[in-house]
């Protein structure tokens, strides 16, 4: 029987989107996950400073954000995005991995409150933070 | 008066800037975003492709794939309409490699699924200044009045000698 994080990072690398952009689940707990985007020249924003599009950065935070959801133990199997707002602190370094770490902050009947914070090699200075409210699906 | 120029130049400065804004950006090839130019109108275009799938069993489109496609069509929108009224005046592009805006931030609004076809998005610059822009931007599938999605980005111009 496999365990559950192994689940998980099989429903997550399976999204097409995700998939495309080369997305990972590193880790997965009780309404946080972080998931990693390695660089990649197909995503890059600006070919004068080769900084990955503030795009591809938004589909990692998305992804991030309902992974959390839908890890947590209040929510089901299911997520969809509400809103979400991002602020791009700086541009990732080219040539490393984007790494995001999301956490439901707050989890009602109806919605999860997710934040996120997204880094590249120099985790003291993040890339970009987002927050979110996403959809929860009533457990059957 | 003036002779207007022929029609055959005009087109050709037009999608030389269109070009100039989009081409050399690999990510809006990645996600196969087009642009569709009516004047000085542009909307945004993403075909449907397989990988812009969240989730594959309603399918529906991913969310980030929603996000960046509006993030794309309001860059590129705020480009266009900051360099156009130059370019018109002038009769020519600028010199040297066009720079696109910078994102400050971003906030999308999911108004329903994202199905698995086709999208358009058109943006509206609601304030430009010297260094910062604000645009709005609409995306929809089937019928122009319902609306998918729709965003507000904040945006850092590029510096005017660059």
């Amino acid at each position: 029987m496999p365990d559950p994080k192994t689940i998980a990072r099989q429903f997550i690398e399976a999204l097409p989107h995700s998939h495309a952009l080369g997305m990972r689940l590193e880790a997965i707990s009780e309404g946080v996950a972080t998931i990693s985007m390695p660089y990649d020249e197909r995503l890059i924003g600006d070919p004068l400073t080769r900084v990955i599009h503030g795009g591809a950065v938004s589909a990692l935070m998305d992804t991030a954000c309902g992974a959390a959801v839908m890890s947590h133990p209040a929510a089901g199997f299911s997520t969809a995005t509400l809103d979400l707002r991002i602020d791009y602190m700086r541009p990732a370094t080219p040539g490393q991995t984007i790494r995001t770490r999301a956490e439901c902050h707050h989890v009602t009947r109806s919605v999860a409150f997710v934040r996120a914070v997204a880094t590249d090699d120099d985790g003291a200075r993040p890339v970009a933070m987002a927050t979110g409210a996403f959809t929860v699906e009533r457990l059957k | 008066m003036k002779r207007p120029e022929p029609v055959h130049i005009i087109k050709q400065r037009r999608e030389g800037l269109l070009r100039g804004l989009v081409d050399g950006v690999p990510y809006i090839g990645f996600l196969g975003v087009e642009f569709d130019r009516r004047g000085d109108e542009l909307t945004a275009v993403l075909p449907f492709r397989e990988n812009l799938i969240g989730n594959p069993s309603l399918p529906a489109l991913h969310g980030g794939a929603t996000a960046a496609f509006l993030e794309i069509a309001a860059m590129i929108e705020l480009a266009w309409s900051t360099l156009w009224e130059g370019v018109e005046a002038e009769g020519a592009l600028p010199e040297g490699p066009l720079r696109l805006p910078k994102t400050i931030d971003f906030t999308v609004d999911y108004l329903r699924t994202g199905l698995p076809r086709d999208a358009y998005a058109r943006a509206r610059v609601n304030r430009s200044g010297r260094r910062y822009a604000s645009v709005h931007v609409e995306a929809w599938q089937d019928n122009r009045s319902r609306l998918f999605a729709q965003a507000t980005g904040h945006f850092l111009m590029p510096p005017p000698d660059s």
